[in-house]
């Protein structure tokens, strides 16, 4: 009789080991499946900008420097992103973050003409944008809530003595690399000229 | 009724997820008794009997009724989208040509990527009212569908906010769920009558059989029996009860995993608030889809408030309670980033 209580025990640690197992493949997968989506969105955004640049060109001579510079940031986006390697990592960060910093000066420009927002498809790329700048952190944001799960699962008990087994080692979450980025906006809405 | 304002969004989740579980255990038992408590009251009426009389010992009943529910959710599973959507008159979106249309797709494609999930159909239902609902089996196949009411009044933040909640239901498997209690309800109903007849010849064989050995059996028969009888004659009432009752749960997860998609959980209480202001019923979704959208379409008063017997049978929880909810969540959240002091 005791040998047959030990041979159930056993059986349920195994089967619980399987699903433990398995259940930390399976988020593994989908934390590598997360990161690579951010790099598919950030292709996207490099496709995006020649179109956008073409669409405006003609009516922004007058503000020839933004446009310069969300192509030259674009540039270098794509170059540091071609020969990524493992240590790269924070170059790419670096050249996207520029770009980003570039397209919404460009947005806060576009906003201050009206009759550009008014002409033609103008409108509509800036919802194009829009939505690329969302994907892009939306991706961010969706690799971070995995890998967040991920990480948990490790530490947990009992899914942690699982996780040598399993080869399943701490996800690093995607943090913002600029320090202007983190710093809060200063608004001055007291309305007095500037010293 | 606790009060989750307090939780923060992945909490929230958290406790709608412990909640559901426990409600889908109460149903399963509910269901386990109704088919399988028969045929154990037979099997105490007939265990004393002589040996060559009939001895019931194959719960036949119990895996009969177990057959139909299962057969009947089999059926509303392949056919339950197809279904819905016809039955709104839903039009596929799949090329965009106002900048509203455009706007939905981007919207829907970040909020997939949000949630980890592949593409949704995009369906435009032609309703004035405000109101968005999906469908569909599994991550990998599913719809989701809004009026063109929503698309008129609801800013690029609102519009995102109701995509999330709806991925939020696709993402949790909320309409497999439904389907299932849909059917479990429907197969209790179908069943409630042909009961009725089965009881009467049971209850004459439990007396043939008191002549045997111990009256202490013969009690014990009749207790599992009037208690069996009493559960069927509920048995519809208490089915649908169940029924809504993860229904509100879930929503509630699904305004919580909105919440986490979009990090904005102020942008849903204010779509929320305008879809409840719109105040009038969604008339191209049908009951069978109330479950299924993000308000509940027919207008039912019940929604309204929280508490008394109305309560009981709603689809959604009262948007007054939605609302706040998602209020505690973005104040958790400011609170977090110190933008708030601590209350």
């Amino acid at each position: 009789m005791g040998g047959v209580i030990l041979l159930i025990i056993l059986g349920v640690v195994v089967l619980y080991g399987i699903s433990a197992y398995n259940g930390l493949v399976s988020l593994k997968n989908q934390t590598l499946n997360a990161f690579k989506q951010i790099d598919v969105q950030l292709k996207r955004r490099h496709d995006l900008i020649p179109n956008l640049v073409n669409a405006v060109k003609g009516a922004m001579d007058f503000e020839k420097s933004t446009l310069e510079a969300v192509i030259q940031a674009r540039n270098q986006a794509v170059s540091a992103g071609a020969n990524a390697g493992p240590d790269a990592m924070k170059q790419v960060g670096a050249a996207e973050n520029q770009l980003t910093a570039a397209l919404s000066r460009f947005n806060v420009v576009v906003e201050q003409y009206p009759q550009l927002k008014a002409t033609g498809n103008v409108s509509q790329l800036q919802e194009e944008l829009t939505s690329t700048e969302n994907r892009i952190s939306f991706a961010r944001q969706g690799y971070n809530d995995t890998a967040t799960q991920y990480n948990t699962k490790q530490q947990q008990f009992p899914t942690n003595m699982f996780a040598g087994i399993a080869k399943a080692s701490p996800a690093e979450l995607w943090e913002i690399t600029d320090e202007g980025e983190r710093a809060v906006p200063q608004v001055d809405l007291s309305m007095k000229p500037r010293a | 009724m606790t009060d989750d304002t307090g939780l923060n969004l992945f909490q929230q989740q958290e406790a709608n997820r412990r909640r559901t579980i426990w409600l889908v255990i109460a149903f399963v038992l509910f269901f386990a008794w109704l088919g399988f408590g028969g045929d154990f009251a037979y099997w105490l009426a007939t265990s004393d009997a002589a040996p060559e009389t009939y001895h019931h010992t194959f719960p036949w009943f119990g895996l009969v009724m177990t057959a139909i529910g299962a057969g009947i959710a089999r059926y509303g599973f392949v056919t339950g989208p197809n279904k819905v959507l016809w039955s709104t008159g839903a039009v596929k979106l799949e090329d965009p040509q106002t900048d509203k249309e455009r706007q939905l797709v981007n919207v829907v494609e970040e909020m997939a990527i949000a949630a980890g999930i592949p593409r949704p159909d995009i369906w435009i239902v032609p309703d004035s009212d405000p109101n968005a609902f999906a469908t569909g089996l599994d991550q990998g196949h599913s719809h989701i569908a809004v009026t063109q009411g929503l698309l008129d009044i609801c800013s690029r933040d609102e519009l995102q906010a109701v995509v999330a909640h709806e991925l939020g239901h696709v993402k949790n498997l909320d309409v497999r769920l439904m389907t299932t209690l849909a059917a479990l309800v429907g197969a209790v109903a179908l069943m409630h009558d042909g009961v009725g007849r089965l009881l009467s010849s049971g209850g004459r064989l439990g007396g043939g059989s008191r002549g045997g050995k111990g009256k202490g059996g013969g009690i014990v028969v009749i207790v599992v029996l009037v208690l069996w009888v009493i559960s069927w004659i509920l048995a519809p009432i208490i089915a649908q009860f169940l029924a809504m009752a993860v229904s509100r749960k879930r929503e509630y997860l699904a305004d919580a995993m909105g919440a986490q998609f979009t990090r904005n959980p102020m942008a849903l209480a204010t779509a929320l608030t305008k879809i409840e202001s719109a105040d009038a019923p969604t008339t191209s979704i049908k009951r069978g889809a109330a479950h299924l959208c993000i308000a509940d379409p027919l207008g039912r008063r019940a929604n309204l408030r929280e508490g008394g017997l109305s309560d009981l049978f709603a689809t959604h929880p009262p948007m007054a309670a939605r609302i706040a909810r998602l209020k505690g969540m973005a104040y958790q959240r400011l609170k977090a980033e110190g933008q708030f002091p601590a209350a």
